[in-house]
């Protein structure tokens, strides 16, 4: 299943490359939502924690304007069924899962060397902390859009049902990634945020879990 | 006709959308290698039943058994087993039709077998554009592109709903003489309308039959 799934994550790439449908709206978003919150800010100095709760609100909405493109794509060029009928729904989750990954990780490394550029306040004390931190909110975010954006790309009014459906998913996700960023810019140790650390290892394996269970029945009329 | 090592059963297979009844108590069973042919008027269903049998949609009761040398085919396999054509299956026409071929090989895992591409292409007229990219096509070449995409991995079971829709004579005979090739090897299920598609048919499912 791997080499199939690596196949089709390699067919999303080449797609990606030549069509620019999830690249080109999250680059924009990136783009327009730092610019308006550095407009905004201006002069002022803002405090360290705020900081980190704008990090991931940028990544939270560029992640709701880019990552349902895996599946709502395939459903807008009428090409789900092409796929039902060359790969089994598991090839198809891991294929489509690992492209929202790369492309996750890709994004919030460009929104952090931003953000470390052009914010004074956005200061790590304790890198390694947001490292894991980065990582395991990365792999929640990345799962959580995947299966978010298989569920509505079979409904009517995907725009509006995509955050509507990620708000309360992603909730736990992006407040626990909050407070570990606030941890990390004042220097918290790692057995101080265990139990947030554990909060997001959890959410990861129960996201990706569900996921599983549920693609078969999501992914078939 | 010669006895199949694959077999395709349905059993007293019914589909409603909502309340509307679009057929009920189906039964049915292909296990020799030929033509069968699935006719019924517009909204009786040919589609809905070819889906069924293809797995992509689920009966509202009933259930459909594929077995190869006697070995039920597990549902998430059974996407190896099958050719499917239709009019609503899209390629990705950002691709050429090689490179559509070469990854749909890729993802089903399966070797991309050139001389045979190179045959198909040929027998769909369509060796010369190869390198084109699918968007470039005639709605006729995308029909016919759709017959190699359906036929590149061997298929056992090849289901065909409404095969010469877009096509010119040239194009339904070309179809006709690979479907009565196909037909000495495997099973090819046809739905359609057309008298010249249910002619190639031995036995025919009438829809219409099945509707209360």
């Amino acid at each position: 299943m791997k080499s199939k799934a690596f196949a089709l994550f390699l067919k999303d790439f080449r797609s990606e490359l030549r069509t620019r449908y999830a690249v080109n709206s999250l680059a924009m978003f990136i783009i327009v939502a730092i610019s308006v919150i550095l407009f905004s800010i201006g002069q002022e100095k803002i405090p360290q924690n705020l900081t980190g709760g704008l990090f991931w609100v940028v990544i939270f909405f560029s992640a709701m304007s880019g990552l349902a493109r895996a599946f709502v794509s395939e459903e807008e060029r009428g090409t789900s069924l092409t796929l039902q009928l060359i790969a089994s729904p598991s090839t198809v989750f891991t294929g489509k899962l690992l492209f929202n990954l790369i492309l996750v990780f890709i994004m919030n490394i460009i929104i952090a060397l931003l953000y470390s550029a052009l914010f004074e306040a956005f200061v790590i004390l304790n890198f390694y902390l947001f490292l894991v931190t980065f990582i395991l909110s990365n792999i929640g975010l990345a799962v959580s859009s995947t299966i978010i954006a298989a569920i509505i790309s079979k409904a009517g009014s995907k725009g509006t049902l995509y955050p509507v459906l990620s708000f309360p998913i992603l909730l736990p996700l992006i407040l626990t990634s909050v407070q570990l960023t606030s941890a990390c810019m004042v220097g918290t140790t790692f057995g101080e945020s265990s139990i947030n650390l554990a909060v997001l290892v959890c959410y990861d394996v129960i996201m990706l879990t569900a996921s599983y269970m549920l693609f078969d029945f999501i992914w078939k009329d | 006709m010669s006895t199949s090592q694959y077999s395709t059963q349905g059993d007293s297979i019914s589909k409603n959308f909502g309340r509307r009844v679009i057929f009920k108590n189906l039964s049915f069973q292909f296990d020799k290698n030929d033509v069968y042919g699935i006719s019924g008027p517009n909204g009786s269903g040919k589609s809905t039943l070819i889906k069924i049998i293809a797995g992509i949609n689920s009966p509202t009761s009933g259930k459909i058994n594929h077995k190869n040398n006697q070995k039920e085919i597990i549902p998430e396999k059974l996407h190896n087993y099958l050719g499917f054509v239709s009019p609503y299956l899209v390629l990705y026409e950002e691709f050429s039709a090689w490179e559509n071929l070469e990854q749909f090989a890729n993802i089903r895992d399966v070797k991309f077998n050139k001389e045979k591409i190179e045959l198909l292409l040929n027998d769909f007229l369509l060796y010369d554009r190869k390198d084109d990219l699918v968007k470039t096509y005639s709605s006729g070449m995308k029909q016919r592109m759709k017959f190699i995409f359906a036929l590149m991995h061997s298929p056992k079971l090849i289901l065909l709903d409404e095969p010469t829709s877009n096509l010119d004579d040239e194009g339904k005979n070309t179809v006709y003489k690979i479907v009565k090739r196909e037909a000495e090897e495997n099973i090819v299920i046809i739905a359609s309308n057309e008298k010249s598609d249910l002619a190639l048919c031995s036995e025919t499912i009438m829809l219409e039959k099945f509707k209360v």
